[in-house]
């Protein structure tokens, strides 16, 4: 019984969206659907860091690093399969069929290099995480800025435009589901555990290291389709579409959310690509507003607009949907970036 | 060119390198020291160092290079440094100390990203000198004048004279930080409060003015940085300071974080392996090596060459 109703609440989602954003799809006008493309890769991307920095507590900077390998990954895909089209299916279908086999490889891609950079670089902790995963971030680009058969600093253009709102509606909506799925399960009781004090988790028993890759693979692998989704909406991939900004600008998102939120990068997600399209003339501008921001978020509302919670946590929401069962054990508890017992260790 | 020449010129070249990621090491290791803190924004603070001194080269030294206006360029650039690292640890730091120590490390990004940025915009003040900068490149005015001959030779590998003459700088500068740190009132207060700060205060330390001299000694020293490295390689733009920072931190960590000599140790080591890593090999790699050297060094030893393992205590 508990198992279908899980089952449901996942799928539910699913089929109510698929309807309005097929409806979105079609009255969307083209101008406006790239704007709308990257409000939602950016959810995607925001949801996705936030599993790592917000339920685990654990800081990454290397967002971008794995957007790039599923960018290339896909886009290597597709391109290689341009002209082959599927037996005894129409050509539209065929072209699908292909992108979402593309998607998928970005993903598993993604997550191989989340695992491989997850592996080495978890066992550290706080700042130096940080920069080692920042670091990893610029190998990732490095490395591909040297391989032939990725374009070099030039990257790789002609892309197919595969990507449409369905598509990006779909993968944002999966990544909320895969969210909230894994905040009231027991990997992410174990990953609230860890964010709140790591070494109580792993006096109880919590394999930490263990929790912490897998939160990196399940995040590495969602940056690997926002990755995949938005070099098949502007039909370019580039190194220079990958740097260490592009990873910051998504921390910028998920800290103004509030770390551990998922309605929270949601939110600060869709206003901040949206504020910076309006603003559009003022782009010299925009790296320094981040950066105010920023500063004056940590200052004076550390925990962000949310702290760690979430919309369905409320009152008249819950009453609304009754699910009183599976938001009383929501996630809750400080976010990383508030007052805590371990911020008196070595600080004066 | 023979082998031994190059390997001479390579070991030139990365000594040359090597210094500047010390002296940007230094104030890394320092601050971490006192503070606990990665300060991001320090690669910055290098950045603004050559641009004041390059301020300073337009408005009051003009004329003819001399020992005098290097001196007073590069003097004048560590003085304005100083104060902008007091103001950042002043107004950006001090009022996080005691929360989550992610809070600090995300202002420090913030605080980067705000001079890199700001940095950038298109020129508000036109005169006497354009401030911000812009982000087209701009050309670092020679200090000093060699006369004819502007590099020597040693066993056939050139070396520049300015890189000599940074070289020995840097080593005085170090010199002098060793003596404050470890011979005066000064270094015993600033080490106390990195042993312990609590205990530091209730002796009677005054914390919060150590760790401010601390934050100011330490981006001198990244001025001085980034004076040296704009005489040898003149020119200079907002986000040059990133990647050299990001090294100068890994210079600190393979030299031990928090260790003074571990920080110039490190940095000449990373300076040479960078050097003789991209010249025997792919150069095109230069950027990752840097990288690779840390996560190396904090997989096999994390505390670096002179660093001390620490336990966990709970």
């Amino acid at each position: 019984m508990a198992r279908a109703q899980a089952v449901f609440r996942s799928v539910l989602p699913f089929l109510l969206g698929l309807p309005i954003l097929f409806a979105i799809q079609g009255i969307t006008p083209p101008d406006y659907a790239l704007i709308l493309v990257s409000v939602g890769v950016n959810v995607v991307l925001a949801v996705s860091l936030n599993v790592v920095n917000g339920f685990t507590g654990q800081f990454s900077l290397g967002h971008a690093g794995f957007m790039a390998v599923g960018a290339y990954t896909a886009a290597k895909i597709t391109t290689g399969l341009v002209g082959v089209d599927l037996p005894f299916v129409p050509q539209s279908f065929s072209d699908q069929a292909i992108f979402a086999l593309a998607l998928t490889a970005g993903m598993g891609t993604a997550a191989i290099a989340g695992f491989l950079v997850g592996m080495p670089s978890l066992r550290l902790r706080g700042d130096y995480l940080a920069i080692v995963t920042l670091g990893f971030g610029e190998i990732i680009r490095s490395i591909i800025e040297n391989m032939k058969t990725l374009g070099q600093a030039t990257g790789l253009s002609g892309l197919p435009p595969r990507t449409n709102l369905v598509w990006v509606g779909v993968s944002a909506i999966a990544t909320v589901v895969m969210a909230r799925r894994l905040a009231v399960s027991t990997q992410g009781r174990a990953l609230f555990a860890i964010r709140e004090d790591e070494v109580a988790a792993e006096a109880m028993g919590v394999d930490t290291t263990g929790y912490k890759v897998r939160a990196f693979v399940i995040s590495a692998a969602y940056a690997g389709l926002a990755g995949a989704l938005i070099s098949h909406a502007i039909l370019l991939a580039t190194p220079r579409m990958f740097t260490f900004v592009r990873s910051i600008e998504v921390v910028v998102m998920v800290v103004l959310g509030g770390l551990g939120s998922i309605t929270g990068s949601i939110v600060a997600a869709c206003t901040l690509t949206i504020a910076l399209e309006l603003l559009r003339e003022f782009q010299a501008y925009r790296m320094v507003v981040y950066a105010i921001l920023l500063i004056a978020l940590m200052l004076l509302r550390p925990q962000g607009i949310f702290g760690t919670r979430e919309i369905w946590d409320l009152a008249i929401v819950r009453r609304l949907f009754r699910t009183r069962q599976l938001a009383a054990t929501g996630p809750a508890g400080a976010s990383p970036t508030e007052v805590r017992d371990d911020s008196t260790k070595g600080v004066v | 060119m023979s082998r031994v020449t190059e390997f001479l010129q390579h070991f030139v070249n990365g000594l040359s390198v090597g210094t500047i990621y010390a002296l940007i090491a230094l104030g890394y290791t320092m601050v971490y020291g006192v503070l606990k803190l990665i300060n991001f924004a320090h690669g910055d603070v290098y950045m603004v160092g050559a641009f004041s001194g390059y301020y300073l080269g337009i408005v009051g030294g003009g004329g003819e290079p001399s020992f005098f206006r290097a001196a007073y360029v590069t003097l004048g650039a560590m003085i304005a440094c100083a104060l902008l690292g007091f103001v950042i640890e002043r107004f950006a730091y001090r009022p996080l100390r005691h929360r989550a120590r992610l809070t600090a490390l995300i202002t420090a990004i913030g605080v980067s990203f705000l001079l890199e940025y700001g940095f950038q915009l298109s020129p508000w003040i036109r005169t006497p000198v354009q401030f911000p900068p812009g982000p087209s490149p701009r050309f670092f005015p020679p200090l000093i004048d060699f006369g004819g001959e502007r590099s020597i030779e040693i066993l056939g590998a050139t070396m520049p004279k300015i890189d000599l003459l940074g070289l020995g700088v840097a080593l005085g500068l170090m010199l002098v930080l060793q003596f404050i740190v470890y011979r005066t009132r000064f270094g015993t207060a600033m080490r106390a409060v990195s042993f312990d700060p609590q205990v530091a205060g209730l002796m009677g330390i005054p914390v919060n003015r150590i760790i401010s001299w601390t934050f100011m000694l330490g981006s001198a020293l990244a001025a001085a940085a980034g004076i040296i490295n704009a005489s040898s390689r003149p020119k200079i733009e907002p986000l040059f300071g990133l990647i050299s920072g990001l090294k100068a931190f890994v210079a600190a960590v393979l030299g031990g974080i928090g260790s003074v000599p571990g920080a110039m140790a490190g940095g000449l080591l990373l300076g040479l392996t960078e050097e003789y890593v991209a010249g025997y090999t792919d150069s095109s790699y230069r950027d990752a090596i840097a990288f690779t050297v840390l996560i190396l060094v904090l997989l096999v030893r994390p505390a670096g060459l002179f660093g001390r393992v620490t336990v966990e205590k709970v």
